[in-house]
């Protein structure tokens, strides 16, 4: 019977085009979710073969052997091994870098000997040929026995031809390499067995792979391998570079000769520069502070036009929605929240492109090669920097891409750490309150002063990061040798059509996540805060009544008592007894009880602070100017316990310095468990940051007032 | 001689890779003997080095690349 639908696994080595294969396949029709029953995420996408038939891809991570050595490998590995599994392909599509072709078919004879059925996708070729690197396509095709296509990943050529060779059943073919005729074939036969894998390599592989594990199958296979005196290193070692040998001789065969001189690499010139070894850590620092900077005043007018935009729709559905309950709640409470949080989609956007722009450029890596040095002694290594830095976005991906690290107590750490490089979710509350807190047009020589503090409390995060990281590595148990070998990629032109994706994929899921947590966060503490104890909340109204009774009074007065009164109802509703409940634990940092609902209520988010503070501040006014600035109004607020403003410079820079180290992000919870595997993780991770936030708020508000 | 002892731009070719799992990682990372290697970038405070194979550019520390044998070319 013909499929309607075929399920391909798109596999190769990192940075060989897979994401921009997949893209340029997929287009936006693809999404992140979980594999069933798993923790394992994937990513997957469809895309038309023919009228009738359709393609399911999956995304794996690169990888440079089926012998995982770290968790994104192991993904790979995962869905490959086993053919009972839902995902397990029909066809995997084998995407190679031709222009470092020797290493990348190493990867795929092992993935073909795995008996799947397999075309070969030559990407880079213009790469190569531009480093004298030139294939017969024809000869490798004869050598390989399987079908070969050629593409260009970044400008989609060769996409149309690649979906033709899918569609033809007949080129559906697999191939054998290696021969295990030197291993002990009773061995390969007791293996296939207990792994219950026909396919001898596969059983062997599986049977290398499994022993390292914990538990009764591994440790059958382990007593298989000593009755054998099987050495799994030395095979290991000897299936490498028997392999090597074979695809020597097979890229002989097909290289054409060397024509065209080879020319000095832009790479290599670009190296000397950004990797240099006294100015590259600066370089690094220097494009950093650019980035802030030009997230900061790139994303002024966007920030402006939304505010205005979503200003003037708050007040249409406040008019045009008959007055009532429903329309104090979508207004004060629903619209107030999202707007205080959507403004920032700019800043958030823009962060989100330039790391994705560092990443694809190949600058990244050599980040990872300049502070590896830096960051040993820290218990992390070079590979530890990227989710850091893309921590500064979000911890959720950036604890996900810990992966790629593979020893086991230097990605623990990592993990550990990551929540405290300041994500964007920071960026709103730092924003609001350095805005609140300093001029807006202050200067300090070319830069804005803006932009220096939040760059300030980016390194403060970075610096406690790093501490942290070293006290854990005094704790955490070291098992396994640690080693640092990555790869340092050609520098490349990024891809337009990619960084559009991805914005697209970070920006929904800002919009979406976010503004589901804030939407339902906006409701409840609206309900809360416009109701109360029925006594207090009578009490207050009837006193008022009384009062606003007499008509001697002016409209400015009457307007000033209203204020009163909705202070007043704000601190007997719900809300304001929740936040009193918990005022005395935060007073020595200087907060009071709105504060303290936004401390709660962030303990979901922390970009839940700006919507709360716009909700309880919304909430607090008097109706004819429902969507003012809640800047103003904050800074208008007087504490009624000292007679002075309620906010001053060290109650913001204790509540900034709160955010920057507590642990207020569901999601990364959430991560950190999945990751980590276990709860006991994100419970100390919780506990150490909530007393580190708690015990430097302290500290900074009693030094500052 | 061994890896860490290449000066900069100086060619040579790996003899042997010593260091049981070390040596598994390198080899499939196209670090195995009969390459060429060439040194070429050194990160601040010198260690970890970026070195150029014949189709790619690695980096490892100072440590591993001990494990890396190597003869000069001329």
């Amino acid at each position: 019977m013909e499929q309607k639908e075929i399920t391909v696994a798109l596999v190769g080595n990192p940075n060989c085009g897979k994401t921009s294969l997949f893209n340029a396949l997929t287009g936006l029709n693809h999404k992140v979710s979980n594999f069933p029953g798993t923790t394992v995420e994937k990513k997957t996408g469809s895309f038309k073969l023919s009228p009738e038939k359709n393609a399911h891809i999956i995304d794996l991570p690169g990888t440079y052997s089926l012998y995982p050595k770290s968790a994104d490998e192991l993904v790979t590995y995962e869905i490959l091994r086993n053919k009972a599994e839902t995902n397990y392909p029909d066809l995997v599509v084998f995407i190679a870098d031709a222009s470092n072709l020797k290493r990348n078919l190493l990867l795929f004879t092992q993935v073909a000997d795995l008996k799947v059925p397999i075309v070969l996708v030559l990407n880079m070729l213009d790469v190569a040929e531009r480093r004298g690197i030139k294939y017969d396509l024809a000869k490798l095709e004869e050598k390989l026995q399987v079908p070969i296509i050629s593409i260009n990943a970044r400008k989609k050529e060769g996409i149309d031809k690649l979906k033709e060779v899918l569609l033809d059943e007949k080129l559906r073919v697999t191939a054998k390499y290696f021969s295990l005729e030197r291993v002990n074939q009773q061995m390969l036969l007791d293996l296939s067995k207990i792994t219950d894998k026909r396919n001898k390599y596969a059983a062997l592989q599986y049977a290398i792979n499994a022993s390292s594990l914990i538990s009764e199958k591994a440790k059958r296979l382990t007593e298989v391998f000593k009755h054998y005196e099987f050495d799994i290193i030395s095979f290991q070692e000897d299936e490498v570079l028997t392999r090597y040998k074979i695809i020597d001789e097979t890229v002989k065969y097909a290289r054409l000769k060397n024509t065209s001189q080879l020319k000095a690499s832009i790479t290599a010139k670009v190296d000397k520069v950004l990797t240099h070894r006294y100015y590259g850590i600066g370089i690094f620092l220097v494009l950093l502070l650019l980035v802030f900077q030009a997230m900061f005043s790139w994303s002024e007018y966007p920030k402006d036009w939304l505010e205005v935009g979503l200003g003037a729709f708050t007040d249409y559905v406040e008019k045009t929605l008959p007055a009532g309950v429903l329309n104090d709640l979508i207004v004060h409470g629903v619209l107030a929240g999202l707007t205080g949080v959507m403004v920032f989609l700019p800043q958030i956007i823009l962060l989100f492109l330039f790391i994705a722009i560092l990443e694809d450029v190949g600058y990244m890596a050599r980040v990872g090669f300049i502070m590896d040095r830096i960051m040993r002694p820290f218990g992390m290594n070079g590979k530890s920097i990227v989710p850091l830095i893309g921590g500064m976005a979000c911890a959720v991906p950036s604890i996900m891409a810990t992966r790629s690290i593979e020893n086991k107590k230097e990605r623990l750490i990592t993990i550990l750490v990551t929540p405290l490089m300041s994500c964007s979710a920071r960026l709103p509350v730092y924003t609001l309150l350095i805005g609140m807190m300093l001029e807006d047009t202050a200067k300090w020589g070319p830069f804005n002063v803006h932009g220096l503090v939040l760059m300030l409390m980016y390194l403060i995060g970075f610096g406690a990061a790093i501490l942290s990281a070293w006290v854990f590595k005094l704790f955490i148990k070291q098992k396994e040798k640690t080693y640092f070998i990555l790869e340092l990629p050609g520098y490349k032109v990024p891809v337009f059509s990619n960084l559009l994706i991805t914005i697209y994929e970070k920006g929904s899921a800002f919009v979406f996540g976010a503004g589901k947590i804030i939407i339902a966060v906006s409701v409840i503490l609206w309900v809360l805060a416009s109701t109360g104890p029925h006594a207090n909340m009578q009490m207050v109204e009837n006193k008022y009544s009384v009062i606003l009774q007499n008509d001697t009074l002016t409209e400015a007065a009457k307007k000033e008592i209203h204020l009163q009164m909705n202070a007043q109802k704000l601190e007997a509703s719900y809300a304001g007894e929740f936040g009193k409940l918990i005022e005395p634990a935060i007073r020595p940092l200087g907060f009071d009880w709105k504060i303290g609902i936004a401390l709660l209520t962030s303990l979901a988010a922390r970009e839940v602070f700006v919507g709360t503070m716009n909700t309880i501040y919304s909430v607090n006014d008097d109706g004819d100017n429902s969507f003012g600035h809640i800047k103003t109004k904050m800074m208008a607020e007087i504490n009624p316990r000292t007679g002075k403003p309620s906010y001053n410079t060290a109650t913001f820079l204790s509540l900034m310095i709160f955010y920057a180290f507590a642990m207020q992000c569901m999601s990364t919870i959430a991560i950190v468990k999945k990751e980590t595997d276990h709860i006991k993780w994100p419970i100390i991770q919780f506990i150490y940051l909530t007393a580190l936030a708690y015990g430097s708020s302290l500290l900074v508000f009693n030094l500052f007032s | 001689m061994n890896l860490t002892q290449l000066g900069y731009g100086k060619k040579a070719v790996i003899t042997k890779v010593n260091g049981q799992i070390l040596a598994l990682k390198l080899f499939e990372m196209g670090i195995l003997p009969g390459e060429e290697v060439e040194l070429e970038n050194v990160a601040p405070f010198g260690d970890p080095i970026a070195i150029n194979l014949s189709e790619s550019k690695v980096c490892l520390r100072m440590q591993d690349a001990s494990c890396i044998e190597i003869k000069l070319i001329d």
